[in-house]
């Protein structure tokens, strides 16, 4: 397998202002460890050792990444190519909270947009894809979430709601404080 | 309609028959309801009598193309010269399908026997299950029966007991309709972007870590069981339409109709009793404009296709469509076709892997000649344009994600013309701003 052009392992944060503070040390390390018995190869890890520095960090910066090569093998540009294609990794930080709302056909019949609209007014963040001015939400529009029956479903983070109106928006919000 | 709810008379539960009971999620739960019999059974049979068994029952995929499990199982090896893998296809990313999501996360053992069946037969000790990443709760149920299939020694090296090496993997998704392509699954499970590959070498040939692979569907494999436990001739005779078609099917309706939800039936189940009795019809004061039947990867139906079509392969095929994986999507007369279809569109060319130009571009023209349309600026002489793309986006890519993108519009411009026309003539006031 082509690993793409070798480039410089990164270091340091996108800002630059902290330091790089490594996600597979202790238990994440271990939980890497464990993944990659089950694949034949160390590069199939790639999508589960993303997840657990998503799961740590909030999002994959340049640095992680970087650290991400390093672990697996391969190089940064390589890592970056797979990062990009996959619509769930974060390539900038978000809100707090995550939140995205399914507006392909079958749920755009059935009142998705205004399922959006209650969560951009209720959130704060004016417009898609902004983090509200306080930090604590991020709403975006996905495609179809599988789950077309049970309109509109929303994923908050790592929590599926099914049947969500607008109605029920504030409410729903304020578990997510 | 969500779970637990009474199967309406007209069903079959067979695969659905414990959704909405939590109970079945367990390992206790799914051995009092006979669960594991049919894998015991499986291992004390030989391999070739499983492939045949499950290819007489008349299995064919349920993920979209129909492909029969069985003829596809007698692809690979017979005599190994490394390892085999399964793959279990749950990316579930279709607009319109939403079953697999209830096998995984309310029968997650029902699929995890299946799958062991499977990996007996084709001699692959490795089975990964590629779960779209937004199917959260799924994951985790499915991890949490996978962790007690292990701990009650129905998984691992002593597999039921019998000496026999069977492991089951999660591999999590992240965002990507395409990875759904069984080329572009494997990919993804790879470490690598989900570009779908060129096929051949087909995957029992050359597949996953370049090793004789088979890709199945989460319901295809959750059938299997029911298929060793009571039979192919069983199996057979669930058949209301072309004996070709056989066993039960999960529909999954969503859009515009009183109920929508998973219903189950028998190969072959007229669509008009699904839409009208299952689902309870349409809202009140509404009647039905059209359908999509397979999922939105495949040709629309106006009114009279849909009540005159049987849900089977042949069935759908014969009204000018697909049964394709199940997904049936119901529009009312309130629904604007243009707009609808615009839609579509723009999910086609946003889910593109961009690799063949025919679909990075076509899917993305074609978003935006519908756009313009809907802004009321579009010409007559683009409907023509719009169906000489889809021309050049037909059979003619690395994977048929072009030709899906093709289907809803040619379909939709030949049944619904006047609907584009309305908009091109200004009969109908913009709905879009202009671009
Ligand atoms: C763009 C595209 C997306 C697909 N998405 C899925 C999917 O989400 N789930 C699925 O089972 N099959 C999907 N398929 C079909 C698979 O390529 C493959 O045919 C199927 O998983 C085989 O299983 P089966 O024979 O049991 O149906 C997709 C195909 C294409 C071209
Ligand atoms: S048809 Fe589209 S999705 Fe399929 S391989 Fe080509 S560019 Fe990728
Ligand atoms: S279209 Fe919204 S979940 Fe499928």
């Amino acid at each position: 397998m082509q690993a793409g052009a070798a480039t410089e392992p990164l270091t340091g944060n996108m800002d630059q202002t902290t330091e790089y503070k490594p996600v597979f040390v202790g238990e994440r390390r271990q939980q890497l460890d464990d993944v990659f018995k089950r694949y034949p190869n160390k590069q199939a890890a790639l999508l589960p050792a993303l997840w657990i520095a998503q799961d740590e960090q909030g999002w994959i910066s340049e640095a992680t990444m970087a650290e991400v090569a390093e672990v697996l093998d391969l190089t940064a540009a390589y890592v970056k190519g797979v990062v990009t294609f996959y619509t769930m990794y974060h390539e900038h930080p978000v809100g707090e909270h995550f939140i995205q709302v399914c507006t392909t056909s079958p749920c755009n019949v059935c009142g998705a947009e205004g399922v959006v609209e209650a969560f951009l007014e209720h959130t704060g963040c004016g417009e898609l894809g902004a983090t509200s001015p306080d930090g604590k939400y991020t709403v975006i529009e996905v495609e179809c979430l599988g789950a077309c029956g049970f309109v509109t479903p929303v994923l908050i983070d790592d929590d599926f709601h099914d049947s969500v109106t607008g109605e029920k928006v504030p409410e729903l919000l304020a578990r997510y404080r | 309609m969500g779970y637990p709810h009474k199967p309406h008379p007209k069903e079959t539960v067979l695969l659905s028959e414990d959704f909405g009971d939590a109970e079945a999620r367990t390992y206790d739960g799914w051995i009092k309801r006979g669960g594991y019999k049919a894998l015991e059974k499986a291992l004390s049979m030989d391999r070739a009598a499983i492939i045949d068994e499950v290819k007489e029952s008349g299995l064919r995929g349920r993920g979209g193309a129909g492909f029969p499990a069985g003829v596809k199982w007698n692809f690979m090896p017979k005599e190994p010269t490394g390892p085999h893998y399964l793959c279990c296809n749950a990316d579930e990313s279709e607009p319109g399908t939403f079953k697999d999501r209830e096998i995984l996360r309310w029968t997650p053992h029902a699929l995890i026997e299946g799958c062991a069946i499977t990996q007996y037969a084709i001699q692959a000790e490795v089975c990964y299950i590629y779960i779209r990443g937004e199917f959260t709760e799924a994951i985790e149920v499915m991890e949490r029966a996978l962790a007690e299939a292990y701990e009650r020694g129905v998984l691992g090296g002593n597999a039921m007991g019998t000496g026999k090496r069977i492991d089951m993997y999660v591999h999590r998704g992240a965002g990507a309709y395409i990875c759904g392509e069984e080329t572009a699954l494997m990919n993804s499970i790879e470490g690598q972007r989900g570009n779908p590959r060129i096929k051949p070498p087909f995957p029992a040939v050359r597949g996953l870590f370049g090793r004789p692979t088979t890709i199945n569907n989460v319901e295809t494999l959750a059938s299997v069981a029911h298929i060793i436990s009571r039979g192919s001739e069983w199996y057979k005779s669930l058949s209301l339409n072309n004996p070709r078609s056989t066993g039960t099917k999960l529909f999954s309706v969503c859009g515009q109709v009183k109920r929508p939800g998973n219903y189950e039936v028998v190969m072959g189940f007229p669509l008009k009793d699904l839409i009208y009795d299952l689902c309870g019809g349409m809202n009140d004061g509404r009647t039905l404009k059209a359908c999509i039947p397979g999922g939105s990867s495949v040709p629309i139906l106006n009114r009279e296709e849909t009540e005159a079509c049987l849900l089977d392969y042949e069935g759908c095929q014969e009204v000018g469509t697909m049964l394709g994986s199940g997904g049936v999507i119901v529009l009312d007369d309130s629904a604007d076709m243009v707009y609808q279809i615009m839609r579509l569109a723009h999910f086609y060319a946003h889910e593109s892997c961009a690799q063949c130009t025919q679909c990075r571009e076509g899917t993305g023209w074609t978003t935006r000649i519908l756009r313009r349309i809907l802004a009321g600026e579009g010409e007559m002489k683009d409907l023509d344009l719009l169906l000489d793309l889809a021309d050049h986006m037909t059979g003619r890519t690395i994977c048929p994600l072009a030709d899906s993108c093709a289907a809803p519009v040619v379909s939709g411009i030949n049944k619904f013309r006047g609907e584009f026309e309305a908009y091109i003539k200004g009969e109908k006031p913009a709905t879009l701003a202009a671009v």
